[in-house]
Parts: structure tokens; sequence; C-alpha cells
């Protein structure tokens, strides 16, 4: 599988205008085929946008759509091999679940469809409900029917739109395992669209963040994380605490940066290059509570303005001495917590920061449906 | 407050009084009054007279001559199936007409809707006579469509097919069928635009996604799903159509007399009360039947 690269869904240079405004604005995607992957952004970012237009929904003012090597741009939806789970999940209420599920078997004349179909849903897990209607189905049961009617056809790349959005939380998190296993199971191209950041994590083995029309950054999970290379993607994943810094010196082994007149580390590679004000940036649960400066960790001290204990974990607010506002997450390890009030120095190593160009807003993608998560 | 937390053991909790229990009743109370009092007593009345024997001048007597029905039958046998026939027709022709037009509107018109919808109902504001004396004005023989139609050879067309005896468009059976159609067309584009504004386009698309051309999606998704919609407008136009006694008498001849206009000329110019209310009480068992068979396949419950 590795050099056969024959059903990579490729976009180049995809762009959707409406009359007021472009929803996605060239667009270069390659999806390696049998991946799973996520199109993580806010609602109006476009994602959605060119999912449908993988799907043959929409039609892009420019740019191409490549399954492998053929150009699927001008065709129509129907002549796609590609199958969508709704967000709505669109189940044909006039039938029931075998013959929802066989409906693009049969469409495309497929013999022996109910049998595929019955093994369809087996795979959800719902084949005693075969001969129900959707609608005396629960939402949760509804999402499976709709998944098994997309995977039953086999297609070369299946596209879900927020397809756990209308579950509740417990549903969703088992979902997304189910979604997974499914997805190793039968080793179709998945394309997610998810506004939960959590979500794509968990499931995705490649998250593209898009906003405003374009792709902010496309990595895997972890570097996604550790290595935002914009502000609204560190601010979009999780949460990070960004410090306005000046680079003094680069050395061989760790770069100098001046915070307000404390020097500060970080490895050169990290350093976006040829910038001298950067953003450096720390994630939450890297910073340590310690009681004074310590060798080769980076150290800020600061006053507790806030500590909450929420039993795994407690989320502490340091004030700085220019009155920014850290936020620090320390785990319930048994170490004393800190009071409100307390003075505190805030630690932390140096190859768990990471900097950003300081041309950028420090708030993108704050608290956008800031959900659950986090 | 305090007396409910210190109920002595043994005390009978009385459940409150049902208030409304009379509510739903008194509710119907009017409509009911309204059937019976118009509906019931007339059907019975109807009945009644169809079996009497007797003159306007001389007085009927009840005599249960249920010979008359068989007479009726016999006699205007071709009048009720020439009604049926034509309702049918014309039913048909206002779906095949009606459904597009709905659909446009409901699904495609976007701000046009409301104009649409008014400009279908509006034939309403004029009288149904004036309406169908009009299509004479239209169909007449010196007027454009019927110079069109010959230009076009649609009247021989309509000749060797049946619906016309000459090369005129009026006093034929294709008159009598349009002015059907025209009149009970906004019966079947109403309910068919109320059902199908109701379809989710998304359904549509998911159809589109599963491999459905835009005929194969209309057959297997948005038909099944217009069904009820399809049945109230067929219904709506059949009945009234398969009782009309206008428009043959307006634009037929005596060759497309249908039923109704027989009741009306026995009730109000022969004045032959009983076979007026025996074919009446034919028409109407008819029209029962027919429908209740028609629901029955339709299969109606079985749908959203």
């Amino acid at each position: 599988m590795v050099d056969d690269t024959s059903g990579d869904l490729r976009l180049t240079g995809i762009t959707k205008s409406y009359e007021s405004f472009t929803a996605v604005d060239e667009l270069d995607l390659t999806i390696p085929q049998g991946s799973f992957f996520a199109l993580l952004g806010p609602s109006g970012c476009g994602k959605t946008t060119t999912l449908r237009m993988v799907a043959g929904l929409e039609e892009p003012t420019s740019g191409a759509i490549h399954i492998g090597n053929t150009d699927i741009t001008n065709t129509k939806a129907y002549q796609r091999n590609v199958n969508t789970v709704f967000q709505s999940y669109a189940l044909f209420p006039h039938l029931n679940i075998v013959d929802n599920v066989a409906f693009g078997l049969r469409r495309r004349g497929v013999k022996d469809h109910q049998a595929k179909a019955m093994e369809a849903l087996e795979l959800v897990e719902l084949d005693g409900s075969a001969r129900k209607k959707p609608g005396q189905l629960s939402g949760g049961m509804q999402q499976r029917v709709a998944l098994a009617r997309a995977i039953v056809n086999r297609p070369d790349v299946l596209l879900l739109d927020e397809p756990l959005g209308a579950l509740d939380l417990k549903l969703r998190r088992q979902m997304q395992i189910e979604l997974k296993r499914i997805q190793s199971e039968v080793g179709l191209t998945f394309v997610h669209v998810t506004h939960d950041q959590e979500e794509a994590m968990t499931m995705a083995d490649t998250i593209a963040v898009m906003d405003g029309g374009r792709l902010q950054q496309v990595g895997d999970p972890a570097t996604l994380y550790e290595n935002p290379s914009s502000t609204f993607v560190a601010n979009f994943l999780g949460q990070s605490n960004l410090l306005s810094a000046t680079v003094i010196r680069v050395d061989n082994g760790s770069a100098v940066l001046d915070v307000r007149g404390v020097k500060l580390l970080i490895p050169p590679g990290l350093l976006p290059v040829g910038e001298k004000k950067v953003w450096l940036g720390v994630r939450p649960e890297k910073l340590r509570l310690v009681d004074g400066p310590l060798e080769g960790l980076n150290t800020l001290p600061g006053v507790v303005t806030d500590a909450s204990f929420t039993g795994v974990a407690t989320h502490y607010l340091v004030k700085m001495p220019w009155g920014q506002e850290l936020t620090a997450v320390q785990q319930n390890d048994g170490m004393p917590r800190a009071l409100t009030g307390a003075t505190v120095t805030l630690a932390w190593d140096p190859h768990h920061g990471f900097a950003l160009d300081a041309s950028q807003d420090a708030h993108a993608g704050e608290d956008i449906e800031d959900i659950e998560a986090s | 407050m305090a007396a409910i937390t210190s109920v002595k053991p043994g005390t009978v909790i009385r459940p409150p009084a049902r208030k409304g229990r009379w509510t739903p009743y008194l509710l119907l109370l009017p409509g009911m009054l309204w059937l019976v009092v118009f509906f019931v007593v007339p059907t019975i009345s109807l009945a009644s007279q169809s079996l009497q024997t007797g003159s306007v001048d001389e007085g009927y007597v009840l005599t249960w001559n249920f010979q008359i029905y068989v007479d009726a039958v016999r006699q205007y046998l071709p009048h009720f199936t020439r009604s049926i026939g034509y309702a049918a027709s014309a039913t048909l022709l206002s779906l095949v007409l009606g459904y597009p037009l709905a659909y446009f509107m409901a699904q495609k018109a976007g701000r046009w809707k409301n104009v649409l919808l008014v400009l279908v109902i509006a034939p309403f504001f004029t009288n149904f006579l004036i309406r169908t004396l009009a299509w004479q004005i239209i169909l007449t023989d010196t007027g454009w469509v019927t110079t069109f139609a010959r230009w076009s050879h649609l009247t021989s067309a309509l000749q060797w097919v049946g619906l016309t005896n000459n090369d005129q468009l009026m006093s034929s059976k294709f008159a009598v069928i349009c002015g059907l159609t025209y009149n009970f067309l906004p019966f079947m584009v109403l309910p068919l635009y109320a059902n199908l504004e109701r379809l989710d386009h998304r359904l549509v698309e998911a159809a589109g996604d599963l491999y459905a051309s835009a005929f194969e999606t209309f057959r297997r998704v948005v038909w099944p799903l217009s069904l009820p919609g399809v049945v109230a407008g067929t219904l709506l136009t059949f009945i009234p159509a398969a009782g009309d006694f206008i428009n043959s008498r307006l634009l037929g001849n005596t060759q497309t007399v249908m039923v109704g206009q027989v009741i009306d000329g026995q009730f109000l110019r022969v004045l032959d009360y009983p076979i007026a209310a025996a074919l009446s009480f034919i028409l109407m068992m008819t029209i029962v039947i027919l429908v209740g068979l028609y629901v029955r396949r339709a299969g109606t419950e079985e749908l959203v």
C-alpha cells in the first residue's frame, strides 16, 4: 500500500466564491488513500463547503478534484464513487433500515444487495433492526444506519459531515471509538469534518486545520498540538499561553528570548526563520508551580489569582508582574496545591515551548465554539 | 403549608376532580350538530325519498320501491361511467399539470412562492359559472385556440381518438375534460404544494450521493414521499369533478351528459324526485367505494 497512491484524493487550487464572500480560497490538499483525515475548523471556515464539493453537491468556482488519476471535478454527485454521512443523517423515512442501506447498491445494480446490506448492518450492530423505519430508531442508531448506508458501497472516499454533532457527549465518545474501529476494519479513506478539536484529535491520523476558507496547518494530532504553526492553531487546538518575546541571541544549543526583562530559552529550531519579535507559547499543562528558579528550566514569577480544583487537576490563573494572566494546569499527583494570593514561580522545560511570528493576533482562534473539550 | 407535611396516617387522599373531562365533547358539539342537521338528516331524507312513489302534485308515500335503483342503473349507466371517466381523466390531467407546478413553487420559486400561490388561487375570485362560460369563448370556433388547433392538426388528432366529433373544439368530450381540469386544478395544486414544501432537500442530496440520477431520485424518493399530497389532491379533484353538472352542460353536447346533469334535470325540471334521489345515492355510494379502494391501495397510513 505504501507506494500505491492511485487512490489519493487531491484538491488542487479549489475555490468556492459566492456573491458576497469566498467560502474556500485556493485550497490545495492531498488526502492519502486509506487514511482517517479530519478537516477541523470553526463554523464558517469552509470545511463543509469543501466536503460538499468533494461529494459533488457544490460546484467549485475554480480548481480541480482528483481521486487517483481520475478528474472528478465536473462529474455529478451520483457519478462519483464517494459517499457521505450527512449531519442530519438524511435517512429515507419511507424505507425501512435495510432498504435504506441497500439504496446505493440497488442504484448500481448490485446483485444480492439485501445480503450485503445486512452485512453492513451487522458491522454497525443493527442487524436486529433491519425491518424498522428510521423514525423508530434513536439518534445514535440512525447515525449508525447512515454510516452503514455509506460504507456498504465501498466508496473511494467516505465523507463524514459532523456525523456525531447531534449525539450527547457519552454516545459521541462511544461512536468515536466505533468509527475508528470500522475505518480500520474496512480500510476506506475517511474524511471527517468537525469543529470539535478533541474529536478530530481522538480519531484522525491527519488533521487539516481551516480558517477563513484557507488551510492553517496540516499534520498529525501530536505535531499540531506541540508545534502549532500559527496563533490560530495554538488557540483553537487546546489552550496556549502566548508571551510577547524578542530574540536576543541564538547559540548553538538554544535561543535566548527576552520577555519583559526575563531571559527565557527555546530550542533554536523552533524559532520562525528571520523573526526578531515572536510569540513564545507554552501549553498550560507544561507549566509547573515551583518554589523558586530552577537550573535548566524557564521560570517566571507570579501571583495565583484563581485556583479551581476539578479532581483530576487544578487549574490556576497566575498573574505576571506586567499584568498578563497565564493558565497552568497541575495534575493532582499528590503535591500540595497553591492557594489564591500565593506567590509562585512557573517553570517549564525549554523544549516544551514553541514560537510564532509576532505579526499574528495573539487571540486568533480563542473561544470559538469552545465546547466541553479542553 | 404545614398540612402537607403532616398528613395523618389513614387519610384518604382524593385525586383532584378532573375538571376538563367534558371539554372535548363540548368542543365536538357544534360541529357534530352541524353535520347531523345538514348531512345526516338530509341523507336519510334523500334515501327515504328515493324509495317513495307518487308525484309532486299528489304527494309521496314510502313504498320501499327498491326497483327504482335497478331502473336508474339500467337507464343511466352510460352517464355514470361517463362521469367517472371524465372525472378520472381530469384528475390525471390535473396531476400531470399540477405536480410540476407545485414542485416548482415549493422547491424552486424562492421569493416568488407567495405570488405564484396567489395566482393559483386567483381564479376563485371569479364565479365558477363565469369561469366555465369563459371557456366557451376560449374554445369558440372562430377563436385563435381553435384556429391554431386546426393549423397544427390537433383537431384531427382529437377527432381520431374520439375526444371531438368534428373539427371544432367546443361541445365535445375534450372541452368538458378541459373545463373540469381547469376548474379543479387548484384543488390538486394546493395539497401537493403543502406536501412538497415539507420535502427535505437533504434527502434529494442523499439520493444523489447514493448514485441515484435525477429521474431515479424522483421515482424512489420524491414521489413516494409526496404520495399523501397526491392522494389528497386526487381526492379533492376527483370527488367534485365526478358530481359536476356545469362543465358538461356549458361545454359539452348531448353525448357528454354527466350524471350530475341528469340529477339536476330530474330534480329541477322533470320533478321526478325519487329517480333523482336514487341517482344521487348511487353516485354517492360509487364515489365512496372507489375512494375507499383507492385509499386502501395507496396505503397512506404507512407514510409519514
